[in-house]
């Protein structure tokens, strides 16, 4: 095989080929074989996510682009991948429970989260506009469907509505802005943008205001974070999940990556909106969630203030705080994942929960289970030494060496604010009296939350190689 | 000098115990049985250790001993350990303090003894590391951990208050905390490193050590605590239990001091010198205010905390007096404070456990019912141990320091008083006579000199002139410090 098609290197999108006609194939088994074979599918599924993962990590080193330079594989692209990659392994693994419920044998959901990962790779490989924009639709479209998948459930129907009415917004909102910016520069490729803009006029400006507009909505930063309670609780939880998770990352590797090889003559323009939205995002993040009496709101609102943490190190706009974005982008992924096997678990007598009282004295019926939970929200809450605390430090050490004291000072504020949401969960798992014991836990469920938290407590003892690989891949975008 | 990393053993022994605690298995009454023994042990153990370093501290070495590095975050972030004569007795403190607390919550702990002792064990390793961190982020690692497990010790097996006491205890000590933590950060990105050594020998521009100096602040005077920031401190010694008193009061408030002498003297002189003013002012409020609340208190642990408060204001005095006997009173007092303060939690555990309340208006004729009466007297020698004895060490206006001493010797007299006078009006338990009743029976004022002695006792005659010796010398050398890089500072700026 040569790996060409039209005078087009194919070696670089060879991951996403496999992956995607993977799916289609996995699509044809389940449209003849019908739902019995959901089990089988979602298994192949994950197997399929992992060949695609030592395919990409195959790739020749450096830098390769293909499609005139529209798909791009560098080392950060190659980082957060494999990010994206692990954080749709383990959504499905999550799901599989969801998956085995007789009413609800759904083969086209693992279909579903393949092709929505086919289209963060897309997005996060992105070298211009139109790519960004196929990228950003193949995953959002699919994440609407599987965000309403738990069909007779009113909630979860009402979720997928209203992330697909307003992702299609935003979606006009990100395409107007990137029209803007072909209109005034003539390009639509990151490089070509980069050698024409120089300085900011007021169109290109615009057109920036609504790129990063529809870019934020994405990853719920304030203020386009309207739907992200609404979402998260509607879905079911390992849907929830994996919009914590995996999107996220191909979200914010598309924001870092048009901020700072698209727009680098501009950073002074872009850096102010950054600040911002991260401002903004970690405020909002820890004291709306304050209030919250469901666990998955709470999480929707953590997931929002995380999001201005990682803004930060964007802010900062350095390779260093690109790195920070990395990190954090991966540590929270883990916080995240493990967080979300523990809020799956919740259920007594078959009977799911999603109350945060319901947690009560968790300590003393499942005491590992509270254990691991406890280190992950003060993980969350970046408490040393856990890996949140690492995850903070990266961005934050990128904001004051970039000179943006009020939003560093700003932000370990708002992480004191936050520590109290999360504390409150935690008192309310060890100071409370305890409530029925839970159902016991499956195993893909304690394998998700053992890594995750095994990961998230030890990650002080040998931060070396993920530290590493972050600052390669972030030092590839300058 | 060593050949294995003794240091490091001495820091994470414990965490070891607590896996062992963990590991243990069997029934109910057996878990709990081998969890104590084990955490016990493990303690014991660790403080022997510990005395190795004692042993092997060559008190004329002016540097960091026992120094381990090993490549950890990035280049400037290292895992950098080494005590010298500040740090060291504040690491034989804790590992000789904690076998008492395993020992204080044998009984009085029965619910979730496994979880209690690994809880303590873990506390204790970042204790240790606290003090023996070389390096700021390692530091802050330990530091903040430490919240971690008092947290819950606090919020488990506290009192009916805890859950409020945890969260303020948490949440205030969070908030000092993260502003020190950016000061690392800019630290860091002034210097490329976070190596304590290299960064005390580092010029700081002057506009950044005011900066970070007043970020450090607000991490160590909560820590402290110093007026106005105390308040979370009387809420969780009420609440903790006995052992978590202990720790409190022995160890965590001794981090505050400790961060005071190893970062911001040496790191910022200064912005030390700038601010001493204002570390005076509220020191003094400290003392004179908070020793008159101490008056007021039904409470005898409130009343503990709050002259904690007050002695704590004594040694930031002492500190930031920027001379040798200072600093070396403040080092002094900071220990010695660690051993009274601790012993007296003990003591009001032991009456408590019996007498289930801590009004001291219940303690009357106290001396008559504990058969012990040693005890008693311990608490008396202990109440007046804390009191003017301690003002030769005390360095500043001297009217104040008199004032001072007078309001701080009142508030423990005045009880001091109830809790001996019962013996003379042969009076009955719980409810104790009028403190005024008692009148001139009998006076207390004895100036005790070998207070804080006792201490020193717990390592043997040879040792506590070792530590006396090193205290002078450390005292000496951190002003040397301040002096030289005062000089160096000014120059270069």
């Amino acid at each position: 095989m040569s790996f060409e098609s039209a005078g087009y290197q194919l070696l670089p999108v060879l991951p996403e080929l496999v992956l995607a006609v993977g799916a289609m194939m996995l699509l044809m088994l389940g449209a003849y074989r019908g739902a019995q074979t959901t089990g089988l599918v979602t298994g192949l599924a994950i197997c399929l996510l992992v060949v695609t993962g030592v395919l990409e990590l195959s790739l020749p080193a450096g830098k390769v682009s293909t499609f005139g330079g529209s798909f791009i594989v560098d080392d950060f692209a190659r980082f957060l991948k494999i990010l994206a990659l692990i954080g749709s392994v383990a959504t499905l693994v999550l799901s599989a429970e969801y998956l085995a419920d007789q009413s609800r044998r759904i083969f086209e959901y693992a279909i579903l989260v393949l092709l929505s990962t086919v289209g963060m790779m897309v997005l996060i490989s992105a070298g211009d506009l139109i790519m960004l924009y196929l990228g950003l639709e193949l995953m959002s479209l699919a994440l609407y469907v599987v965000a309403a998948s738990n069909r007779d459930n009113a909630k979860s129907t009402e979720a997928g509505l209203k992330y697909f009415v307003l992702g299609a917004l935003s979606s006009g909102m990100l395409l107007y802005g990137a029209s803007l910016i072909y209109g005034f520069t003539g390009t639509v490729s990151f490089v070509g943008i980069a050698a024409a803009v120089k300085t900011g006029s007021i169109g290109i400006v615009f057109g920036l205001v609504f790129l990063l507009a529809g870019l934020c909505f994405k990853i719920s930063a304030v203020p386009f974070h309207m739907w992200t309670p609404d979402v998260y609780e509607g879905a079911p939880t390992p849907v929830t999940a994996f919009f914590a998770s995996a999107p996220k990352v191909a979200a914010l590797a598309v924001f870092t990556r048009v901020a700072l090889t698209a727009f680098p003559g501009i950073v002074s323009q872009w850096q102010q909106i950054v600040v911002f939205v991260a401002i903004a995002s970690m405020v909002l993040g820890s004291f709306a969630a304050i209030g919250q009496k469901n666990i998955k709101r709470l999480m929707a609102y953590s997931s929002i203030g995380h999001m201005g943490f990682a803004l930060v190190g964007l802010a900062a706009g350095t390779a260093e705080g690109a790195q920070g974005v990395l990190v954090y982008i991966s540590i929270y992924v883990a916080m995240t994942l493990g967080s979300f096997a523990v809020i799956i678990t919740m259920k007594r007598n078959g009977q799911h929960f999603e109350n945060i009282s319901d947690f009560a004295g968790l300590s003393r019926t499942n005491p590992l289970l509270a254990f691991f939970f406890a280190m992950l929200l003060f993980s969350l809450a970046g408490v040393p030494p856990l890996a949140g605390f690492f995850a903070k430090w990266y961005v934050f050490v990128a904001a004051i060496k970039a000179g943006l004291f009020t939003l560093a000072v700003v932000g370990v504020l708002a992480s004191v604010v936050g520590a109290y949401y999360y504390l409150s969960i935690i008192k309310v798992m060890y100071f409370d009296e305890p409530l029925a014991k839970l159902d016991p836990m499956r195993f893909e469920l304690r394998t998700v939350l053992a890594i995750a938290g095994l990961f998230n407590i030890f990650f002080f003892v040998y931060p070396g190689p993920l530290v590493s690989a972050a600052t390669v891949a972030a030092k590839s975008l300058f | 000098m060593t050949t294995w990393p003794i240091l490091s053993v001495v820091t994470f022994l414990p965490v070891v115990g607590a896996l062992l605690v963990y590991l243990s298995r069997g029934d109910d009454e057996a878990a709990r049985r081998n969890s104590r023994w084990i955490a016990l042990w493990t303690t014991l153990i660790t403080f022997a250790v510990s005395l190795i370093l004692v042993m092997r501290f060559d008190p004329t070495q002016p540097d960091f001993q026992f120094v381990e590095k090993a490549s950890w975050l990035a280049s400037g972030i290292t895992y950098h350990m080494g005590v010298d004569g500040i740090s060291l007795p504040f690491v034989i403190l804790t590992t000789a303090v904690m076998p008492f607390c395993i020992l204080a919550s044998w009984k009085s702990i029965t619910l979730r003894v496994r979880e209690y002792m690994m809880a303590f064990l873990i506390l204790e390793t970042l204790m240790i590391g606290t003090f023996s961190a070389l390096d700021l982020v390692l530091f802050y690692l330990f530091f903040e951990g430490g919240l971690i497990p008092m947290f819950l010790i606090i919020g488990v097996w506290g009192g009916p208050r805890r859950v409020y006491a945890s969260f303020k205890f948490f949440l205030y000590t969070l908030l000092g905390s993260v502003l020190m933590l950016l000061a690392i950060m800019a630290l860091y990105w002034n210097a490329g490193t976070t190596d304590i050594p290299a960064l005390m020998h580092t010029a700081v521009p002057r506009s950044l050590q005011t900066w970070a100096w007043l970020a450090f602040f607000a991490s160590f005077a909560v820590k402290m605590p110093m007026w106005p920031v105390h308040t979370w401190l009387p809420d969780a010694h009420v609440e903790a239990p006995t052992a978590g008193s202990v720790i409190l009061a022995s160890i965590l408030l001794k981090m505050g001091g400790y961060g005071f002498l190893r970062f911001s003297l040496p790191m910022f002189p200064l912005a030390s010198h700038d601010f001493a003013p204002l570390v005076f002012s509220l020191s003094v409020i400290a003392i004179i205010y908070t020793s008159l609340v101490a008056l007021m208190q039904e409470d005898i642990k409130k009343l503990i905390a709050y002259s904690s408060v007050a002695h704590m204001g004594f040694v930031t005095m002492g500190i930031f007096a920027g001379t040798t006997q200072g600093v070396a009173g403040g080092v002094f007092q900071m220990v010695s404070h660690g051993i009274v303060a601790g012993a007296l939690f003990l003591c009001v555990g032991v009456v408590y456990d019996r007498l289930h309340t801590r009004e001291i208006s219940a303690y009357g004729g106290l001396v008559n019912r504990i058969r012990l009466r040693r005890r008693v007297h311990d608490l008396d020698r202990h109440l007046q141990g804390l009191g003017p004895d301690r003002r030769p060490r005390f360095h500043g206006p001297d009217p104040v320091g008199i004032l001072c001493a007078v309001a701080l010797s009142q508030g423990h007299l005045r009880h001091t008083d109830k809790t001996v006078a019962g013996q003379y009006q042969g009076s009955y338990l719980p409810r104790g006579p009028d403190p005024g009743a008692a009148g001139g029976s009998h006076h207390p004022v004895r100036v005790l000199p070998e207070a804080g002695a006792r201490y020193v006792g717990l390592f043997g005659a040879a040792a506590r002139q070792q530590l006396q010796h090193r205290h002078c010398r450390e005292g000496s050398r951190a002003s040397e410090i301040i002096d030289i890089s005062v000089r160096t500072t000014r120059h270069e700026l």
